[in-house]
């Protein structure tokens, strides 16, 4: 598809070089070289989209019991959108995500800037190891990790609850108030080690001229994390954010594998566990495929929200 | 406010510097105890559930639910666990081990050298609709993958892929970021007048990019194949979608099936925790090994 919608702009390429020495092997080499990854993601990206979008605002009627006599599909029109939207269940799991990641998001942004400046700092010993350690769990894959965790949150298997009876607490890990933060714990405990090697990068890319210059000042350790280490990280801080909450709107693995040991988390608890609910258990494709848009569409919203807020307050 | 202050005296040749920099500025003896005592701790917290999984795979059932979660049992189970492990149902889990391999190895391995293309064609060539084909790609980046994940099986459904290797492969060779991150470094380091050099002496675009491009481009290209083998190893939804066989799970949805007969068979609790112990070991052991590079690409791709 991608490759016969080319091939009449290389040939004009060809014809009229811009540059004396461009032949008409060199016209054609970038479109050579790009088609593989055109053609798959023209088919894993643009055409999945497009048909998203597309079977959003359609309507499939099975006529007769079974859907014997055939289906019919109809432009629906915002018809499946509004029945996502009236879906209070939906909605509320959007809700959620959003408190989820207005908490968990910069608990772990804080968290993983001071543990990438702690570990940057000459106060730490042994950074290799610690770095290590710290970046193991995104090794860990996510269903993976909340199986370990939903161990740890089981009572009666989990040594966690006898530590806790130690000191006088009988917490409740599962529980319809605290699971959500429960999930939140295996998110952090996956993706700070993470976001922090991305911060560590950017701290190390800081020329050492200026902590030379800051300690012919003077400056002290905070005052060198915040003038010069916090104002040239930005970039990384910026960077995880935005994946943070594009990864925010995405859970479902946690939730889901979450679900067979906690009772509280219902088969919408996260938009995009509805999605899959509405898809596989209700087989109602293109509500699903609405709700699919939607998530897309708000993770775009709130990534351009934050940096467009956090530009502004910059300039 | 403070970056524009500072920015004027980060010229390129302030960047060249020598190897283990002195960071700080005013550091005493009794920082480094308090600095690296909060790291511990902060250590305990990212190890002790793996920690807890290693100790509860050493356990018999029955030991596991009475004795100390965080200290071993008298009686040492673990080989006999880990050999039922690897014995049920015919050996699945190492099944779902080689096919999560082939995923993310063959996946990897192809989105990078896809990506590597790509980047290269978009760095180091200028044609007509370069840009529109960057930023779709660039747009591509934000897509959420579980927003695909959905249309892509009906979509595959159509076509009779879905079910096979080729519904979770196919998508795992696309990778934008690694795109994106390619035309960076190739805009950065490879020089366009050895390109130039190469095609005097009659080396064809290919050729040219198969030798000097892909050779220039290699530490950005370990990043890339990293980010993307760890992403399909951890690639739960789109398997999730796109598989009812369970001869082809990878591994973390095959886990996930013993965990929900959890309930009924108790049994399961030894195979779970034994395979969760067995799966992570590779990539927890790959991620201590390769960070070094991971952080080497990173710092590349983010400076230049």
């Amino acid at each position: 598809m991608t490759t016969t919608r080319v091939a009449p702009g290389a040939e004009r390429q060809a014809q009229t070089p811009r540059r004396g020495k461009r032949t008409g092997a060199a016209g054609r080499a970038p479109w050579l070289l790009l088609a593989p990854f055109l053609a798959l993601f023209a088919l894993t990206f643009l055409l999945p989209i497009v048909v998203a979008i597309l079977s959003s605002f359609t309507k499939v009627t099975r006529n007769g019991l079974f859907g014997e006599a055939g289906v019919t599909s109809e432009f629906a029109g915002f018809g499946n959108y509004a029945q996502a939207m009236a879906d209070g269940s939906f909605v509320a799991s959007i809700g959620r995500m959003l408190l989820f990641g207005i908490v968990q998001v910069p608990v772990m942004i804080v968290l993983c800037t001071v543990l990438a400046l702690m570990l940057e700092s000459a106060s730490a010993k042994w950074p290799g190891f610690f770095r290590a350690a710290y970046f193991m769990p995104y090794g860990v894959p996510g269903v993976i990790a909340t199986i370990l965790w939903s161990f740890l949150y089981v009572p009666g298997l989990s040594p966690l609850f006898d530590a806790a009876k130690l000191v006088g607490l009988t917490p409740d890990f599962l529980g319809a108030n605290s699971v959500l933060w429960s999930i939140a714990n295996i998110v952090t405990w996956s993706y700070t080690g993470y976001n922090m090697l991305i911060i560590v990068a950017q701290l190390k890319a800081i020329p050492v001229e200026l902590y030379e210059a800051a300690k012919v000042d003077g400056a002290s350790t905070w005052r060198v994390a915040r003038s010069i280490q916090l104002p040239l990280i930005r970039p990384a801080l910026m960077l995880t954010t935005v994946f943070s909450i594009i990864g925010t709107l995405q859970l479902f693995a946690e939730a889901q594998v979450l679900k067979t040991v906690a009772p509280a988390i219902d088969s919408q608890y996260t938009p995009n566990l509805s999605a899959y609910t509405t898809a596989f258990a209700y087989n109602d494709y293109n509500v699903a495929a609405a709700q699919s848009v939607i998530i897309a569409v708000a993770a775009f919203a709130l990534s351009f929200a934050f940096l467009a807020l956090t530009n502004r307050k910059s300039s | 406010m403070t970056a524009t202050a500072t920015k004027p005296t980060v010229t390129p040749a302030a960047r060249t510097r020598s190897a283990g920099p002195d960071r700080s500025a005013g550091r005493r003896r009794s920082s480094t105890i308090i600095v690296t005592a909060l790291l511990v701790v902060v250590a305990l917290y990212f190890l002790i559930p793996v920690y807890w999984v290693f100790v509860a795979s050493t356990k018999s059932t029955s030991d596991l639910f009475s004795t100390n979660g965080f200290w071993f049992a008298p009686t040492f189970s673990l080989w006999e666990n880990l050999g039922r492990v690897v014995s049920y149902d015919h050996g699945i889990f190492g099944r779902w081990f080689l096919n999560s391999a082939i995923y993310a190895g063959v996946g990897a391995l192809l989105a990078t050298y896809f990506a590597a293309a790509g980047g290269y064609a978009l760095a180091k060539y200028e044609f007509k609709g370069r840009n529109l084909v960057f930023g779709t790609i660039l747009g591509g980046v934000l897509v959420p993958g579980t927003a695909t994940a959905l249309p892509l099986f009906l979509l595959f459904s159509q076509m009779g892929l879905a079910n096979t290797y080729w519904s979770v492969l196919l998508p795992s060779l696309v990778s934008p970021f690694g795109l994106f991150l390619c035309r960076i470094y190739a805009q950065a380091t490879v020089d366009t007048s050895l390109i130039e050099a190469a095609r005097i002496d009659g080396a064809g675009e290919l050729r040219i990019f198969h030798t000097i491009g892909l050779k220039v481009l290699t530490p950005a290209l370990v990043t890339v194949f990293l980010f993307q083998l760890v992403g399909i190893w951890n690639n739960y939804f789109l398997p999730l979608v796109m598989l009812s066989d369970s001869e082809l799970y990878p591994i973390t949805l095959g886990l996930n099936n013993w965990l929900s007969q959890v309930d009924r068979l108790p049994e399961f609790y030894e195979l779970t925790t034994g395979g969760v112990l067995l799966s992570i070991i590779p990539l927890s052991i790959a991620m201590i090994v390769l960070q070094r590079f991971w952080r080497g690409g990173l710092t590349e791709g983010a400076v230049k």
